[in-house]
């Protein structure tokens, strides 16, 4: 039980000191606190709009994708084709990177390759439409299309140098937990 | 597995929020400013790697950076280093793919978003 409480505070313990420091920088007021506040309340709602639903689209993904399709398409075996379709699902998403790795994580475990697993983080970093489009309209369209056709043989060597390097290194992607 | 990454992920949110805070997009782009040459794309590439900018943020700032006479070549390293490369979410990344591997992804991103940027700035 002492463990258990040691373990919370542990874990949430920078946090409850956060609220304090919030709380305070309110009460006096401290203005530096509340431009923190404001932008973590920026950060916040971006996170409280993306990562639901990529949980729900992890755990329909989960359930409705058979361990043996990833395997054929995406697996060591399935061959440079399974480049492509890795970066197309990258592209369809949309959010922060820190919003892919569950997503990985999943992949990883239906069987997706080392290489794949890495290229879809290069390609989701990179490549995302959504993305794109806001790209293409601040920055110009010869800007975006290079970006993009430069960044893809980058991540892919990425991939593929790091799956070369992990192999027979036992490594495996983690859930958190 | 919500729970479990939630803490994690609002230590990174705080940090962002200090960073960002610390370093505005004004300074950002003052400091990107001035910088001319190997010194500039040097200081856009390593503001791109500690960043973690919002596209809806960093899309308009790299567009006024480049109308304010910034070259191309210190927008577009500054740009894709901040896709590419995340220090700030490293604690984040390490808990899927572990230390080692989480720091020789952003190392081979970093050299990889340069090298992308540099080539970039040949062409526009």
């Amino acid at each position: 039980m002492k463990n258990k409480i040691t373990a919370t505070l542990k874990q949430y313990g920078f946090l409850i000191l956060f609220g304090v420091f919030m709380l305070v920088s309110y009460l006096l007021p401290f203005a530096a606190g509340i431009a923190i506040g404001k932008n973590f309340l920026m950060f916040f709602l971006e996170m409280a709009a993306i990562l639901p639903l990529m949980f729900i689209q992890i755990g329909l993904f989960d359930v409705w994708v058979p361990r043996e399709r990833i395997i054929r398409h995406l697996g060591p075996e399935a061959g440079a084709m399974s480049i492509l379709w890795v970066v197309l699902l990258a592209m369809l998403q949309a959010g922060p990177l820190y919003a892919a790795f569950p997503v990985a994580a999943l992949l990883w475990k239906k069987g997706c390759s080392v290489r794949n697993v890495f290229v879809y983080l290069g390609a989701f970093s990179t490549l995302k439409i959504p993305m794109l489009a806001f790209e293409i309209g601040f920055l110009g369209l010869k800007f975006s299309v290079l970006r993009a056709l430069f960044s893809l043989p980058v991540f892919v060597a990425i991939g593929y140098f790091l799956a070369l390097f992990l192999k027979n290194r036992n490594f495996v992607v983690k859930e958190p937990g | 597995m919500f729970l479990n990454i939630l803490p994690p992920l609002l230590h990174v949110l705080f940090l962002v929020s200090m960073f960002l805070y610390l370093v505005p997009a004004v300074v950002l782009s003052e400091w990107l400013g001035k910088g001319t040459g190997w010194s500039g794309i040097l200081a856009a590439a390593l503001l791109g790697s500690i960043s973690l900018i919002p596209g809806f943020i960093a899309f308009p700032l790299g567009a006024i950076l480049v109308r304010s006479g910034v070259s191309c070549q210190v927008v577009a390293v500054f740009i894709t280093t901040l896709m590419m490369v995340g220090i700030l979410t490293l604690p984040l990344e390490a808990k899927y793919f572990g230390w080692k591997v989480s720091i020789l992804r952003n190392t081979l991103s970093f050299l990889g978003a340069l090298l992308v940027g540099l080539l970039m700035g040949i062409f526009l």
